[in-house]
């Protein structure tokens, strides 16, 4: 997504990445980004909490108007839970990050566009 | 140059780089993922205050639209599938008509039913109500996550630009999911 953001800052249209992965966002110098820590799958807030959400897209559009430089990237105070479990857990053998029904899906779901990219090859397409 | 980041705010974080690159060794990936990596980049500051700009939401979350009796109205989209991954959203669509097919998220923290989380057409809807965002454009835009950064790079990004461009955005508002 940052690279998305870079295409576009780089032809005259800003833009703000609202991220919940900050070493990712970082090291593409995404030009501007509002880091919430967390887990993946809420980068513009809390389920069920309006109020949360909102706090974090005005967050990105004050940064819209405000950074001054690229790599500019801000934190939101929120915290995600008590516990701390989560981030230990993600992409950890305890918790396999898909389901082995998913990830089965997903294999399928790769070598079926694999097959359709080679016969579109093969068509001379 | 280094990036201005609030040092002293920064709290601890996951680092995704390391863990995914550890997770899917073990899972047997042989090459590594190279993530984006660059030490400098574009800018382009913003013409105009919020209150007055027109806003594009764009975003990698997988969601397929539903119509008025929860039944989708297209199919899931699979990456590698199409040349052209740029699936455009009316703006002024109910997130009710929108349903996640995401298995990009952790599972078991979150389960992308409530959709203004990652895809909020309706707060943003709301900050233009109330007059902190200008306007929105017509489209909000769905991406598929993608691993190819020249697919990207030569396909995903000039498609977003000319629809942006189109619709004479101000300012593009990402979501990665």
């Amino acid at each position: 997504m940052s690279l998305v953001a870079r295409h576009l800052e780089e032809n005259g249209i800003p833009t703000v990445v609202y991220s919940v992965a900050r070493d990712i966002t970082e090291r593409a110098f995404t030009p501007r980004a509002v880091f919430t820590n967390y887990p993946l799958g809420n980068p513009c807030g809390r389920p069920r909490d309006p109020e949360n959400q909102r706090a974090i897209l005005r967050t990105g559009l004050r940064l819209l108007e405000q950074a001054a430089a690229p790599g500019t990237l801000v934190e939101t105070p929120y915290v995600w839970s008590d516990g701390r479990d989560w981030m230990r857990l993600i992409f950890s053998d305890e918790q396999p990050f898909l389901t082995p029904e998913a990830e089965a899906q997903r294999q399928a779901e790769l070598e079926r566009a694999r097959q359709q990219k080679l016969a579109r090859r093969q068509a001379g397409d | 140059m280094e990036p201005a980041t609030d040092v002293l705010n920064a709290t601890d974080f996951v680092r995704y780089i390391d863990k995914t690159r550890a997770y899917y060794r073990h899972a047997g990936y042989v090459r590594d993922y190279r993530w984006a990596e660059f030490n400098d980049g574009p800018f382009t500051p913003l013409r105009k205050p919020v209150a007055e700009s027109r806003v594009m939401l764009v975003s990698t979350a997988s969601l397929v639209m539903l119509d008025e009796q929860g039944r989708p109205i297209e199919p899931p989209r699979v990456i590698g599938t199409n040349e052209l991954e740029v699936f455009p959203v009316p703006s002024d669509l109910p997130v009710e008509r929108l349903r996640s097919v995401s298995v990009d998220h952790d599972r078991v923290q979150t389960d992308m039913t409530d959709v203004d989380a990652y895809f909020p057409l309706t707060r943003l809807r709301e900050l233009v109500a109330a007059g902190e965002i200008g306007s929105l454009a017509g489209e909000a835009l769905r991406l598929l996550p993608n691993y190819s950064h020249r697919k990207v790079l030569q396909v995903d990004a000039p498609e977003v630009l000319r629809r942006a461009r189109e619709q004479e955005v101000d300012a593009v508002l990402l979501s990665p999911v």
